[in-house]
């Protein structure tokens, strides 16, 4: 590694204050601490300091969420040639995991290129440092959306999510909600039958109901795929979201190095299983079905827009559950309802939290006043 | 003196990015544009005249009742507009419905009224009357502009965006339903909200 730090060094003055190209410092400034470690280290004042900054924070996610995406492709080639074909004609494992990843590089590919590049732009103008945010984003976006979405929506969802969604309320750190839901919630009423519906799922297919989808038209439990394909994720759906196992391993990636809370997981099922007694359809199939499992490990408990106290991530965690199952039992316009939970329940993030501190402040005060 | 108060509602203190006055209507009836420039024309034809009808009354009336009296001439005036769009307009009166009402309770009429009407002569106040008016006109158009072209892809109902360019006949472009949706016209809003006020900050 160490000819990378002379590249670095080397090229350095070009870009810093004076230099020829100083108008790119954030830009050059990324690619630096992309690659090293930053040098600047906190001078005063008493800090706990860890290994851990934002980028590997956000590197382990992306981590985390390649199971699902490499599973995800191959579940792209295979629903495909199931559609297409009878199950004997079904080539072999390699091709069908080619013909996925020629379907699902591009959308990662416009993720990427279009949100950096507007996270750049907007760094380099406003003169900030360019922040690595995006890298997870970047990588939720194209696993939460059909395979089949066209290429030019994904962009304008994209441009939408980065620029209005975050880059508005101050970039990284500062966004009210998860940029990468609100590119899904803008694909999803923007272009509706691009998003939900019979034939979305399948690339080049005829039919592809989602199991929610078929449940939400009054399909009986029978006839759905069994709970074991839906659990190992042999199901149409979006790109990632469909294998609870692949779901399952990048959670015990993210537990087990602390980046996403458990309590999150764990009220988040709670409340989905809660409200299911309220409807027919069992509960083990809730938390397999639709986004479910991907929603509740990967996008409820983003750091940045759920709550930060302990007791209100229970409360977070337990109402998203619940309000992802009513919306799917109660609402028959909208089969899925884990976008719409999440994102409810970002806007409500502050306020639990607000909650939760007046309430201890409250006790405390009374404790004091108590002893006299 | 006259052209400052025409031109100041226009630009400087728009009613609805600076003032933030009569946002909900600019919400409710900015889908498609015709609609908007009719409602645009009504609100600025009742806060002209109200402006002004007060403006004449303002040393007769008991400071403690002004309230309703305004009430009464501005709700008079709105239920004049409505009684004409019934008459001449019925297909745009149709699909304003409540909101050629619900004129008498936008903010801008009020608030001009009370800022400046009861303060000044007839003239001047019928001329600010129409200017706010049409600062909110413009606004209005604007936000359904965007609405109706990029959510119907026509404009004043006309096909714009060429029938070729969509999916269902062969081509790749898909109309936004969001942009019809009140989310999207909020989201625009702000948008503009933000263009004046970063103008307004680098004047001063």
């Amino acid at each position: 590694m160490k000819w990378i730090e002379k590249i670095i060094d080397k090229i350095k003055p070009t870009f810093s204050k004076g230099g020829r190209l100083a108008f790119l410092h954030s830009t050059f400034d990324a690619f630096e601490t992309f690659l090293l470690v930053p040098g600047t280290v906190t001078g005063k004042g008493s800090h706990i300091r860890d290994c851990n900054d934002l980028k590997r924070v956000m590197i382990v996610v992306v981590i985390a969420l390649v199971p699902c995406l490499l599973f995800g492709m191959y579940n792209t080639g295979l629903q495909h040639f199931l559609a297409s074909g009878p199950e004997e004609d079904l080539p072999g494992f390699l091709s069908v995991f080619w013909f996925g990843f020629l379907k699902v590089l591009p959308l990662v590919i416009v993720s990427y290129v279009v949100g950096l590049g507007i996270e750049f732009t907007i760094a380099q103008i406003r003169g900030h440092q360019v922040n690595e945010g995006y890298l997870v984003t970047g990588m939720l976006i194209p696993l939460i959306v059909p395979v089949t979405i066209p290429l030019w929506m994904l962009t304008l969802a994209v441009a939408f999510a980065v620029l209005i969604g975050k880059e508005i309320f101050g970039g990284t750190g500062m966004n009210i909600w998860n940029p990468a839901l609100l590119a899904r919630a803008f694909l999803f009423f923007s272009y509706p039958r691009y998003m939900t519906g019979n034939n979305v799922w399948v690339v080049d297919g005829t039919s592809g109901a989602t199991p929610l989808a078929a449940l939400a038209e009054g399909t009986p439990l029978q006839e759905l795929p069994s709970w074991t394909d839906m659990f190992l994720g042999f199901i149409p759906g979006s790109v990632g979201e469909t294998s609870v196992v692949c779901i399952l391993l990048g959670a015990a990636i993210l537990l087990y190095t602390g980046v996403a809370s458990w309590k999150i997981m764990i009220s988040c099922v709670a409340g989905a299983a809660l409200l299911s007694l309220a409807g027919d359809i069992p509960v083990h199939y809730h938390l397999v079905a639709g986004g479910f499992a991907f929603g509740c490990v990967f996008m409820a408990t983003d750091p940045v827009t759920s709550p930060q106290t302990e007791t209100g991530k229970w409360i977070y965690g337990f109402l998203t559950g619940a309000f992802t199952v009513t919306i799917r039992l109660f609402n028959p316009g909208y089969p899925e309802g884990m976008m719409l939970a999440i994102l409810l329940m970002n806007t409500f993030s502050p306020l639990i939290d607000h909650m939760v501190v007046s309430v201890n402040v409250k006790r405390r005060i009374k404790r004091i006043a108590s002893h006299g | 003196m006259n052209k400052r108060i025409f031109l100041d509602p226009l630009f400087k203190n728009n009613p609805i990015p600076v003032l933030a006055l009569g946002i909900c209507s600019a919400l409710a009836v900015t889908v498609k544009l015709e609609p908007a420039m009719v409602m645009a024309l009504s609100v600025t034809l009742v806060t002209g005249f109200s402006s002004m009808i007060l403006s004449l009354l303002r040393n007769t009336i008991p400071n403690r009742i002004r309230i309703i009296v305004q009430l009464v001439v501005v709700a008079t005036l709105v239920i004049l507009v409505d009684q004409v769009l019934k008459a001449f307009a019925w297909e745009i009166s149709k699909q304003l419905s409540v909101f050629v009402g619900l004129i008498i309770t936008n903010c801008i009429i009020m608030g001009r009224i009370e800022a400046f009407a009861l303060y000044n002569k007839p003239f001047p106040s019928l001329v600010d009357g129409l200017a706010n008016g049409l600062g909110y006109g413009i606004i209005l158009i604007a936000v359904s502009v965007v609405r109706e072209l990029l959510g119907s892809g026509t404009l004043m109902g006309y096909q714009v965006i060429p029938q070729q360019w969509y999916v269902a006949n062969g081509g790749v472009y898909e109309n936004n339903g969001l942009f019809i949706l009140p989310p999207m016209a909020l989201i625009i809003l702000g948008l503009i909200v933000w263009v004046f006020n970063a103008k307004n900050a680098k004047r001063v």
